[in-house]
Formats: C-alpha cells, structure tokens, sequence
C-alpha cells in the first residue's frame, strides 16, 4: 500500500462504514477550525475598523497640544491639554516654516447656537483654515470649503455639516443663504458630505467657519489644537522636533507643548488590537486541541474495533509501516475534511458578520487560516500516531483469533 | 528441494511464571505440491506451527527455511513482503473485510503489494472467475453464503499465486456440503501444485491429505502416508 491513492480510497471506505464516529469526528474538527477563523476574523476585523479611522484622521499627521505633561508618551491627561501658556495663530504660522511640513491647519472648537429664520440648533462649531479639508481627508459635498484667506482675517463666511443644512434648511436650497452664528451673521459657501464620521468629529453634524471668526466669535486669542502634516512618513520626528524647537522659542524657552504623532496612538491601538486577535485564536486552538483528543479517542476504538482486519492485513502481508499509515491516513482524510468544512462554516460566518456590522472588515487573516488548518492536520496526524501505532503493534496471531 | 523445512525448531509462550512449550523441538520437511494435514487435540500445537509457517510467529530457536531461504530472522517488512508473495491464507472465519465488496477484498493483497491498478483488475477478475464467482464480485460479505464467502477467501489467498497455501480449519464454519465443495477446491488447487497445509481436529477431512501430521503436546506424534478417501 505505497500508494497514497490505495490509502485515501481504503481510509475512505473505513470511514464511510462507521459513518457516526467519522461524523463526531468531523464536528470536532469543523468547529475548531470555524471558531479559529471567526474569532480571528473578528479580531482582525476590529483592528482593521479602528486602522481606518485612523486613516480617516489625515495621513502623517502631527497635533500640538498646549501644556505639558510630564510623562511622554500618549495617555489620556495629555489631550486634556492643562494650559499655563496657549497656542496662539502666530504660533500655528511659525510652524509652517519647514519644508519637511506639508500643511498646518490651527483648529479651535467651541459650541454656539446656529440659526435660521426661527429654527435654532446648538451645534458644535470648528474655526479652521482652507488646508483643514485636504489635511483631514474630508470632502466637500456642494459648493467648497473655507477660502484660503489669511489666517488672522475673520470672514463671514461658514460651511455646514449636510445634518445642519437639513435641520435648518430642509428642503429648501442652502448655499449662498445666510444664517446666525450666536449674533453674528455668516453665509453659506459649502456642505460637508456624508463622508462619515472621524474620531471625535462628527463632519456632517458640524459648523466651519474661519479660524480668527472663531476667536472672535468665542471671544479668545488662544487655539484649541494645531495640526501639522508632515511631508512624509520619514519626515515625521524631524517634524516634530522642529515643532518642540519652534514653539519652545517663541514661548520663551519652556517646553510648554505636548505633540502627538498619529503613528504613537495608532500603534498602541494596532498592538492591543493585534494581541486581542492572537489570544482569541489561541483561545479557539485549544478547541482544535481538544478536537485532536478526540479524533485520538475514536482512533483508539477504531482499533480495537478492527483488530481482526488489523490481523488479516499483516496475514495478507502489510507491514507495520503499512499499518501505521492507513491509520495515520485515516485520522488525516478525516481531520482535513473536517478542517475544509470549518473553513467553508468560518468564512459563511466571517461574511455574516460582514453583513451583520458593516463597519467591521472582518476578514480572517491569511495566517489565522493556515495555522487553524496546520494545527488541524497537526493534532491529527499526532493524536492518531498513538492508536496506529498500538495497532501496527498487534499480534496479527492473537488478532485474528479474536482475543 | 522442500518448500518448507523446519529444523529443530522450537517455540516457548512465557504464561505466568511457567513457560509454556508450544512446539517442542519439530523438524519437518515439507516438498512442493504436496498435501499435508496437520490434527491433534486443542493445544497440542498445530496452530502454534502454521502461524510459525506463515511467518505470523517467530521461532524461538531453530531454523525455518522456506524456498531455500532462511526466513528464521526476517525483519518485520521482509517478513510482511515474503508473505504477501509465498504464503496464502484461509481461515475458519473467513476474516472477509464487511464494508468492502468480494472483488475489493481479493484485491487487498494486491494493494498491499503495491501493484498497478490495471494488473489487479486483471488479477482479481481472473481469481474470481476460476472460484465461480463472477457474478458476486460487486456483492459484501453479508450478501453472500458461507460457502462462497469462503470461496472469496480462497480466491483472495490464490491471487497472489502463492506457493504455499495454509488452512487453518477451512470447513469449521460450514455445513458439510458446502465444506465438501471448500475441500474440492482447496484439493483442485493442489492438483495444480501448490503446496496445501490444513490444519484441523476433523479426522475426516485431515485423511484426505497425501501426508498427515498428529501433533501432541508440541511434538510431532505421528506421520502417515497415503490418502484414505479415494487412494
């Protein structure tokens, strides 16, 4: 029996004739795999969702945070931002002078109540510049965005989130109209689009307008954030550097700012995600784990199930190398079908979830797929090399005669 | 030159603390085509002394050598290859694999064998067709008489065309017509000259072989010459 067809169509036949043991077996194997690929797809999934966001924050991207806490790093204190000296424009305009920076958009934020003949709504209010839209990866759905004026100038000018536009317009057509921001009057030159949300900010359910309107409008000379693009991945600590320099002269030597690199919080997130996704499959491995426990169970009773037929295949001349792999092949046809049908159940499942939560690209990673696979041709190969071997072992004597 | 000689052989079972002599010092000659019973009560040994000839047991000191060889020492593949290819077997239990067809269980050998599938259709169809059972070949066990499950045995053990064939009780599960047509058969193939070795304690059938070997307490008793049936 050297060859590998006589084996699979001799381990076929011996499975198809104990058809509930195959099945048992089967199941075992299938849930395994389907857990490994789904959980793994759900890890994946999450990690690659909050990747995404990141993304949609802008690429390369710096913020300057005013004060300082004295932990480096990325904690929660530090986008606090404790202020004992504020960013001012001239800050953000100094920032602009290297040319490892591509765009620098300073950003204030604040609440105010917008209007239009009667109707009121209290809306957040962002005061940016014209780079704020390519900067964020935002995108302009009617009209355009803030006009690229000096920054100091304020301008009546404002552009709606799309949500805004229908509480205060309705139907009706809303650029070039004019609406209330608290009492001053500001007229419509852009509707942001349904590009979605980004951490923190809602774009269709937000007013921008001008940065120094902004100042004027909440009464302040101080900024909220600044946010540098760097012109490169590369380029990020050099422009960081010149960020901490640059404001550390201006503000009298003290190093009274925090920058947070997108790269620092995306790679936390990306390792605590990745870790998730890793203790989730090895979680569902140990499933595999128990799955090969089993096959070695069943592969046991098999044997003693078949000891004459052990028996008559040495009288008939197999030697034990023949008995260990019809056995060994057995356990295997049967751990791989089991392991092809959870893949088929995990990848229906992966898909449901897809349709289920959108949002969540849950695609199981190529690795988890071939571990769950590996592990389940691994467990078993290993837990069926027990029971073959007790059965190339027998007595062909005492297992044809029955004891 | 003998197909089969033993010499002083011996095989000891260690049961308990005693040690059990199942073949105690037997040296025999066996030439090819001849047709030899081996009789005597359970325990004195015969089966003890086929297993030992179909290499399914090993001496514990002697020497067997089987075509001129001495297989005494054989490694546990040689062995399997020597009886694949030498030594065909029938039992009284027919040992007949139940999930597989009559035509898949006389291909088993073959298989084991490594041969082309081509050639074992070959085989196969040929061995069955000389048992007359050419129409039950797509049949399982359980579809089929005792007799002819027994006769797909033997078409299984012939397939090979071995040079020796052993019979372990051949007609102990049959009625005594179907057992008669078993012997027939086993008797025809010797006509055509294998060598038949049938062990049994049915004095009936054991006369019927040209030699006969009485067997007890793991010594050859007696050998007789000559058939009594029908000379």
């Amino acid at each position: 029996m050297g060859r590998l067809k006589d084996i699979i169509r001799f381990a076929w036949g011996a499975l198809t004739g104990y058809p509930s043991r195959a099945l048992l077996m089967l199941l075992a194997m299938a849930i395994g795999v389907a857990s490994v690929v789904m959980l793994t797809a759900l890890g994946e999934g999450a990690r690659n969702y909050v990747k995404g966001e990141f993304a949609s924050l802008g690429t390369n991207l710096l913020t300057v945070i005013p004060g300082r806490s004295e932990t480096g790093g990325f904690n929660p204190s530090t986008l606090m931002g404790e202020t004992p000296r504020s960013l001012t424009l001239a800050d953000a305009q100094a920032l602009t002078r290297s040319n490892s920076v591509r765009r620098v958009a300073p950003l204030n934020v604040g609440s105010a109540e917008v209007s239009r003949k009667g109707r009121v709504r209290d809306t957040v209010i962002l005061g940016t510049t014209h780079d704020m839209l390519e900067l964020r990866h935002w995108q302009i759905m009617q009209g355009q965005f803030l006009p690229p004026i000096r920054w100091d100038r304020a301008m009546p000018v404002v552009v709606i989130g799309n949500k805004v536009r229908e509480e205060l317009f309705g139907a009706e057509p809303a650029l070039g109209q004019w609406l209330r921001i608290g009492d001053r009057r500001f007229r419509v030159v852009g509707i942001m689009g349904s590009e979605g949300r980004s951490i923190g900010v809602d774009v269709e359910d937000t007013v921008y307008i001008p940065v120094a309107s902004a100042q004027q409008l909440f009464n302040t000379d101080s900024l909220f954030r600044i946010l540098v693009e760097a012109r490169s991945r590369s380029a990020i600590p050099p422009v960081e550097q010149h960020i901490i320099k640059t404001l550390q002269a201006r503000h009298q030597g003290v190093k009274d700012v925090t920058v947070i690199t997108q790269d620092a919080v995306l790679a936390t997130f990306d390792k605590i995600l990745g870790a998730l996704t890793y203790s989730v499959g090895g979680i569902a491995a140990i499933s595999l784990m128990v799955a090969g426990i089993l096959i070695m169970n069943v592969m046991l009773v098999a044997v003693s199930q078949r000891t004459a037929e052990i028996g008559l295949l040495k009288a008939l001349g197999a030697d034990h190398r023949q008995i260990l792999a019809i056995f060994v092949g057995e356990a295997l046809l049967l751990s791989s079908l089991g392991a092809l049908a959870g893949l088929i159940v995990g990848e229906l499942g992966s898909l449901a979830l897809r349709q289920a939560f959108p949002v969540l690209p849950a695609y199981a990673p190529g690795w988890a797929v071939a571990a769950a696979l590996g592990v389940a041709l691994g467990t078993g190969a290993l837990f069926s090399l027990l029971p073959a071997r007790r059965a190339a072992a027998l007595d062909p004597v005492a297992a044809l005669s029955g004891r | 030159m003998p197909v089969i000689e033993l010499q002083q052989v011996h095989r000891d079972f260690q049961v308990g603390d005693q040690v059990v002599h199942a073949l105690d010092d037997v040296s025999l000659q066996i030439e090819a085509g001849d047709y030899l019973s081996i009789m005597g009560p359970s325990g004195s040994g015969k089966s003890t002394l086929l297993n030992l000839i179909g290499l399914l047991d090993r001496a514990s000191s002697g020497h067997y050598i089987l075509n001129g060889r001495d297989v005494t020492a054989l490694s546990d593949t040689e062995q399997a290859i020597t009886r694949n290819r030498t030594i065909g077997f029938v039992f009284q239990a027919f040992h007949l694999v139940p999930r597989l067809t009559a035509a898949e269980n006389v291909e088993l050998p073959l298989m084991l064998a490594g041969l082309p599938v081509e050639e074992r259709r070959r085989k196969v169809a040929k061995s069955l067709e000389a048992l007359h059972l050419s129409d039950r070949a797509e049949h399982k066990p359980d579809q089929l008489s005792g007799g002819q499950r027994q006769r797909v045995a033997i078409a299984r053990a012939t397939v090979t065309e071995p040079a020796v064939l052993l019979a372990d009780e051949p007609t102990g599960n049959l009625d005594h017509q179907s057992g008669l047509d078993v012997v027939e058969i086993l008797e025809d193939l010797n006509g055509r000259g294998i060598t038949l070795i049938v062990v049994t304690h049915d004095a009936e059938l054991g006369q019927r072989a040209r030699r006969q070997l009485h067997m007890l307490d793991g010594r050859i008793q007696r050998v007789m010459e000559g058939r009594n049936v029908d000379g």
